[in-house]
């Protein structure tokens, strides 16, 4: 039975969040709490009192709750992302994933394993997202250039499109270098010789 | 000279403070090349990051709280992993910045705000005030449950009889966002590392009350922490990489070498702020190598237990005691370097309270203290 759980997850990015609530509704477990910025987190995580608290390892505001475990007598006192000391496959992988989880003492193993599973996936689903997204911008950005790289080209040596990108490819290929890296160089040396 | 094969790589982790000079220099000034050391650097958002890639094993050794290592150790608050911490990577480089609004009712005891226990007096008086006028208790930012910074805070306010858990609240803050919040008035003050205190005075956002060294005993600010497995499996790697960490210390407390340091440590890579601002920040009490900047010794270890122990994070009990002392090891850095510790042992100041601390009785300390949890 996942369903009386309590999550609470800690992040600033909507989307991210967005996909690990769902992935935890669809384990089972409806009680999830999101908390985008850490303004009211204490008031928060008192009214909440969860016994799992999710949160991105490169949120600086980690420190502030393990303050918060430390010190508080009104929060029960999780624990950094560790279930059980000799289980460093699990928590190599949520540090790999980047996902950092405190979950109170003493919760059963497998329950937190399901979760943990479940949260180290789709923070991994998000950052393939991420990464897909950078590299649809940065062939965008290299589009841009080689586009400008081969009007440079025509403008400068009287030649059409096609002729223009094949110099480019072939000067690409003799320096072995990519076409785009040829193309910045071309409109970089234009744009100090105008 | 023991040297590792061709290029050992090390794995370090930084937080982006003044303090993190002698690994930054060590990796750019080629002291790390030169003993057979990649040091590669990794830039960390959090003291709870550092620990935990420490413990999976994703950073070998990193720029560490001085409490830190020894609270992993002693499995405080998080599971217990043999911790040990060689030299010290710095020491000063802290202060306590005051809102001016704070600071001004702070002049308004009468109180030398220029001695660190009459200023603690004056708070008292201040806090007394407020609290008769029924107004808001006052807060404070620090850094981290097991950091000096917290630490100092309590020992400085105790000092002058003002209890930091009942008469004040301690709230933690990310170095970074300091600043902002003593702006924003959701603390009154706080205490942090360079070059945090020196940009609330640059941006007109508070005024530096007291440099903490002017009343911290003793002690080093941040050590180098690693796991002692690490330690144990690769010897001579560590031994050439505390050889090429006292050569870095050495050379970021050469004054003369102070403005390259600060250009490369302005480095977005690193600290990411003006290059000005991190040299004001290393004109203060900051210091790398001489008086003892370099030693983490276990009485230091055993005063920083004693601190918490004294503040309610952790019982007081024997075995505790040895394993704080085991934590931290000069003889590792002493046998790197053929025997002899430069820089000094190092100065202690006289106790702020009145209450010496022996190293060699923390209960009798702990029980001397009047105000503790």
């Amino acid at each position: 039975m996942a369903d009386n759980l309590k999550i609470l997850v800690i992040d600033e990015d909507p989307v991210r969040a967005a996909i690990l609530k769902e992935g935890l509704s669809d384990a089972g477990y409806l009680r999830v709490e999101w908390i985008p910025d850490t303004s009211s987190l204490y008031m928060r995580i008192t009214a909440l009192d969860p016994d799992v608290v999710l949160i991105g390892l490169e949120n600086p505001n980690r420190d502030v709750l393990e303050q918060m475990f430390q010190v508080s007598r009104e929060v029960k006192r999780p624990i950094a992302m560790f279930v059980d000391q000799s289980d460093t496959a699990m928590i190599t992988a949520s540090v790999d994933a980047g996902v950092s989880a405190y979950i109170v003492d003493g919760l059963k193993k497998e329950r937190i394993k399901s979760i943990l599973d479940m949260t180290i996936s789709r923070f991994n689903a998000f950052s393939r997202l991420q990464s897909e997204l950078d590299d649809t911008k940065s062939e965008l950005e290299e589009r841009k250039v080689i586009d400008r790289a081969k009007g440079i080209l025509m403008k400068q040596k009287g030649i059409g499109e096609q002729e223009a990108y094949a110099l480019l490819r072939r000067t690409a290929m003799n320096n072995k270098k990519k076409i785009s890296d040829i193309a910045v160089s071309v409109v970089t040396a234009a744009d100090l010789l105008s | 000279m023991s040297r590792p094969e061709n290029q050992a790589i090390v794995r370090a982790g930084f937080i982006p403070l003044v303090d993190c000079a002698v690994l930054v220099v060590a990796r750019e000034k080629g002291f790390a090349a030169d003993h057979g050391i990649d040091l590669h650097l990794s830039k960390e958002v959090s003291w709870a990051n550092i620990r935990d890639r420490i413990n999976v094993g994703a950073l070998d050794v990193a720029h560490m709280l001085a409490g830190m290592p020894i609270a992993q150790s002693l499995g405080i608050n998080h599971i217990k992993i043999p911790m040990i911490a060689p030299m010290a990577l710095g020491i000063g480089g802290n202060a306590i910045t005051l809102s001016h609004a704070l600071h001004h009712e702070l002049e308004g005891t009468g109180e030398d705000l220029q001695a660190p226990l009459s200023a603690a007096h004056a708070l008292r008086k201040v806090v007394e005030k407020r609290r008769y006028e029924g107004k808001e208790p006052l807060s404070f930012g620090q850094v981290f449950p097991f950091s000096c910074h917290n630490y100092q805070l309590r020992y400085w306010m105790a000092a002058a009889g003002v209890d930091p858990d009942r008469d004040v609240r301690l709230v933690v803050i990310p170095p970074p966002f300091m600043v902002k919040s003593l702006e924003a008035g959701q603390v009154d003050g706080f205490c942090v590392g360079e070059p945090w205190n020196t940009l609330a005075v640059d941006q007109g956002v508070g005024v530096i009350l007291t440099q903490t060294s002017a009343f911290w005993p003793f002690g080093p600010e941040k050590v180098l922490g690693l796991q002692e497995a690490w330690a144990d499996a690769n010897p001579g790697t560590l031994h050439a990489l505390l050889q090429a960490l006292d050569q870095a210390a050495r050379w970021a407390d050469e004054v003369s070498n102070h403005s390259e340091l600060a250009q490369i440590l302005a480095r977005a890579e690193y600290l990411d702020v003006a290059a000005d601002v991190v040299l004001t920040a290393l004109k203060g009490d900051l210091k790398f190598y001489g008086g003892g900047a370099g030693r983490a010794d276990c009485p230091h270890a055993l005063w920083l237990y004693a601190q918490m122990v004294r503040w309610g994070q952790t019982p007081l009990s024997r075995g505790a005691e040895q394993v704080a002392c085991r934590t931290y090891r000069p003889d590792l850095l002493a046998s790197a370097l053929g025997g002899e510790l430069g820089g000094g042992p190092g100065e202690n100041l006289p106790p702020l309270d009145g209450t010496a601390f022996d190293a060699s009785d923390v209960p009798g300390y702990i029980a001397a203290l009047n105000i503790k949890k």
